[in-house]
């Protein structure tokens, strides 16, 4: 069948031309450039975000934006949803406050923040929407205080503002966590203030003694200074320095040893033997060195404590942004709720792409349903009336109404719950490092004082206490206590900037070893989702196809879009954007010129998997095999390709041209990663609920070995797998869906990667938000490197111990000497880490 | 020297004032939030 030439591809001329959208500076899909339009826009939410921004004056904000050097594209933009839950009674309770004056106050989770210009639009919120009184973003946590009248206004049309700003908006959750981690930092910041302030006028202090000790100070001068300072340091040891002696003594009555036993143990010997000393008129005084001591400390932990802290309100942000609102059928009205509000027997409806809010049966309408984060199963399900349909899983078929038969707990996801409490109740606690060598420590400093003591008693008692006191002070571990948290502060803050949130240091600790490493499958390995893998035809009708399947919201037609980007075998994975575009209208004139003409008129889609439209004059039918036989195509029977894809056909006229491919493909950078993972001393397994077949298909090509690539496995059989453990490995699992939470929740380290479901991301020490494998990789080399410069670090500081503690057993050791010694040692190691740390972020990663 | 004894608890004095003025500060939580700050003072000259 020959082909008109107006309907020749220019697919080519797709990517020598990027195109930015004006609103979201991302790359316009090349079917919506508008080649005459002055602006362009990627997709509607764009388009009317750019125009509310104009008619509401505020320019200056792409002025703004564009002033800041960090401003990436942002992608999110409003979904022009209506946010009428945001008005029930229910959500008021569960979110708003009341304030003075009779106004409301709320916070909200916005999507979309990325920069200081943002702060600026949101916060001119009063300006744009009548009864707002105040609007104040914090770009840390991407939320957004409100305080309105709720008599000039409705909390659904601020947020419907938003929205048309670009704002998609959420009730902000987990508020009283966050309120209870501010309350510890800024507990934690008082003490680090006020042993500061200690410490610096301690050391005045002790600088002027030490001063006076090559003049000649008088005797009531020193006298009044040593008491100063004893004063001062009591205050630091019994506040701040708490502390240290609070976490020695719960370790000492557990009956082990962590790092603070030997820390307050030379806190305490020093600071008895200080205020003595200052009692009895003579001696050694050590309460500058101890001042100093409990600041570094006090910093390190507050730099974990941070980045840590930072870690988690990120995960709690994106708690937000799951859906917490269903649409309830009532009568003849639909009404959107809070799903708090949801009751066994209701009736709900839900929509294509959104997830199911509990579970139920269907009553009205046929679908199909994504179970990938529930089951592991990539291919879509199909349910029709009185089938089952479960919480969290999503509709991507067309809309249903279903009944719902159980809420909350009982949900099977809720029973997913109860598997991940008790898989982290049952979590083995790693001993870190600090701790390990803290009880060695505590063991060779006590010989090593008893030692000393008996020394040098045979010749003079008092003289013996001085330098057992000495020996334990100046070999306190305030390096080691001080380099572990920082070093682990900095690796941590790194990989969030890497978009890889770890939730603890531990978990750094103990990557860097080796072990298990657990992978789920779908959206782990693959991408979790349909894609074009193979095109079987003339390349002449790609862009034919591309243009009928860009007016379908059916999952796979939103994969066939990019085919126009595969240009051949396995481009598809590069295929740039993969956010899904409402077809908007305005793009179909443009692109006349170029374009093949869809008749709008024409296109009808079936529910049973088929699409038909003129274009060009020409009847097309894209469809599957049961659409093309209903449709009187004749189709050959077996095309010898990989039985496992689904395949869709396409029809020009009546004829059969082309079959296109999908499946739900590997990522093309997992391979290589499974490699680097071996490499690596990590042995790599396959656990995931998808059919054995698709499993072993996987593992062969990424080169896991066969006996290590397990399918069909349930929820409960991988949570016993991950426990089986062998002695000293460490077994690390790395999964994205509900049924891999409880597997997560009790490996030694629990990864959960981008796309993740909620109860994932709850059970995980660590949230990956970038997709595939290699982030993965990333994450233990940078562990790697991490524990190899703390270990150095280490080194550096037991050679300073040693050193202090042989002068201190001596009899050499000086207070002057201590002083002198102790901030060396510390900004050595310090430095040692900074400048190392440094380095290894410009070393080449693990390609 | 027995002005030591003036200046000395006077700058004490002067410390104890600087650690409450900081302990009010935290409580007031001025220390929570330091990303937005910076930029909303940058915005403020926008204003018509």
């Amino acid at each position: 069948m020959a082909m008109p030439s107006d309907l020749s591809l220019h697919a080519s001329s797709a990517a020598s031309q990027r195109v930015v959208c004006d609103h979201c500076g991302l790359p316009v899909p090349v079917g919506l450039v508008e080649p005459d339009a002055p602006r362009q826009f990627c997709c509607g939410g764009c388009r009317a975000a750019y125009e509310t921004i104009h008619a509401c004056g505020l320019e200056s904000y792409y002025r703004l934006r564009a002033a800041e050097s960090d401003s990436q594209g942002r992608s999110a933009a409003g979904d022009g949803s209506h946010y009428t839950a945001f008005d029930s009674p229910t959500f008021a309770e569960l979110y708003v406050t009341p304030v003075s004056g009779g106004l409301c106050r709320t916070q909200l989770a916005l999507e979309g923040v990325t920069c200081g210009a943002c702060v600026w639009l949101v916060e001119k919120l009063p300006r744009v929407a009548t009864g707002v009184v105040e609007a104040r973003l914090s770009l840390r946590d991407a939320t957004v205080t409100v305080v309105w009248d709720p008599t000039r206004t409705t909390l659904s049309a601020i947020a419907r503002t938003l929205d048309r700003l670009g704002y998609r908006s959420h009730p902000a959750r987990g508020i009283s966590r966050r309120e209870l981690h501010r309350r510890e930092e800024r507990g934690r910041l008082v003490h680090l203030g006020v042993a500061g302030a200690i410490m610096g006028n301690t050391m005045l202090l002790g600088l002027a003694m030490y001063a006076g000790m090559f003049g000649n100070m008088e005797r009531e001068y020193s006298t009044l200074f040593r008491w100063l300072s004893a004063i001062l340091g009591t205050i630091s040891l019994a506040w701040p320095g708490m502390v240290f002696f609070r976490s020695a003594l719960s370790a000492l009555r557990l009956r082990s040893v962590n790092l603070d036993v030997p820390i307050a143990l030379a806190l305490l010997v020093g600071g008895v033997a200080g205020i003595v000393n200052v009692v009895r008129g003579q001696g050694e005084i050590y309460f500058d060195s101890l001042t100093v001591l409990i600041f570094l400390l006090l910093v390190g932990r507050w730099l974990q404590f941070r980045q840590q802290r930072r870690a988690d309100e990120s995960l709690e942000l994106l708690f937000s942004m799951m859906p917490t609102t269903c649409r309830i059928v009532r009568g003849d009205a639909v009404v959107e709720s809070p799903i708090e509000a949801l009751r066994t027997g209701d009736l709900v409806e839900v929509r294509p792409g959104e997830l199911f809010p509990a579970d139920g049966v269907v009553e009205v309408g046929q679908s199909s349903v994504r179970q990938a984060l529930l089951s592991g199963e990539s291919a879509p399900v199909q349910v029709a009336p009185g089938g089952q349909v479960f919480g969290g899983t999503q509709n991507v078929g067309s809309e249903v109404r279903v009944r719902i038969r159980d809420v909350g707990a009982d949900t099977r996801i809720g029973r997913l719950m109860r598997l991940v409490d008790q898989g982290l109740s049952d979590k083995p606690q790693a001993v870190r490092l600090a701790d390990r060598l803290g009880f060695w420590f505590v063991i060779v400093v006590s010989l090593a004082s008893i030692g000393v003591f008996i020394a040098w008693a045979r010749h003079d008692v008092s003289w013996a206490i001085e330098n057992t006191v000495a020996l334990l002070i100046v070999t306190c571990p305030c390096v080691l206590g001080l380099a572990a948290p920082l070093t682990l502060a900095v690796a941590m803050g790194r990989l969030a900037r890497r978009q890889i949130l770890v939730k603890s240091g531990t978990v750094i600790e103990l990557l860097a070893r080796a072990g298990r490493s657990i992978l789920d499958k779908t959206g782990t390995i693959t991408h979790g989702e349909m894609r074009v893998i193979h095109w079987r035809g003339d390349d002449r009708y790609k862009p034919i196809v591309a243009a009928v399947e860009r007016l379908s919201s059916h999952p796979v037609a939103r994969a066939i879009t990019e085919l126009e980007n595969l240009e051949g075998a396995g481009a598809a994975n590069a295929a740039q954007p993969s956010r899904p575009c409402p077809p908007e209208g305005h793009g179909q004139d443009a692109r006349a010129a170029t374009a093949p003409v869809v008749d709008r008129k024409t296109v009808i889609e079936r529910g049973d998997g088929g699409i038909a439209a003129t274009v060009d004059g020409r009847s097309v039918r894209i469809g599957s095999r049961t659409f093309m036989e209903r449709q009187g195509i004749e189709l050959s029977s077996d095309d010898g390709g990989d039985a496992r894809l689904t395949r869709v056909f396409v029809a020009v006229d009546g004829a059969a041209v082309a079959t296109i491919l999908l499946g739900d493909d590997v990522r093309p950078d997992s391979a290589a990663a499974i490699a680097a993972l071996r490499r690596m001393g990590w042995r790599p397994s396959i656990l995931s609920g998808d059919a054995q077949a698709v499993v072993d298909d996987v593992a062969a090509r990424i080169g896991v070995p066969a006996c290590d690539a397990i399918g069909e496995v349930t929820p409960e059989a991988k949570l016993e797998r991950v426990r089986e453990r062998c002695d000293g490995q460490v077994t690390v699992m790395v999964g994205d869906g509900v049924n891999d939470a409880a597997a997560l929740a009790a490996a030694d380290v629990g990864i959960a990667v981008q796309g993740g479901a909620e109860a994932s991301l709850a059970a995980a020490d660590v949230y990956i938000a970038r997709p595939g494998l290699g982030a993965i990789v990333e994450l233990i080399s940078t562990s790697r490197r991490t524990m190899r410069v703390l270990r150095r670090a280490l080194l550096v500081s037991l050679a300073y111990n040693l050193l202090a503690g042989g002068l201190a057993a001596a009899g050499m050791m000086s207070p002057l000497l201590a002083a002198v010694l102790m901030p060396v040692s510390s900004a050595t190691v310090l430095s040692t880490i900074v400048a190392s740390m440094s380095r290894s972020s410009e070393a080449p990663t693990w390609k | 020297m027995e002005v030591i004894y003036i200046v000395l608890p006077l700058a004490v004095i002067m410390a104890g004032i600087a650690v409450f003025a900081f302990l009010w500060a935290v409580r007031k939580g001025q220390y929570d939030d330091l990303d937005t700050p910076p930029h909303r003072i940058l915005h403020d000259d926008e204003l018509p």
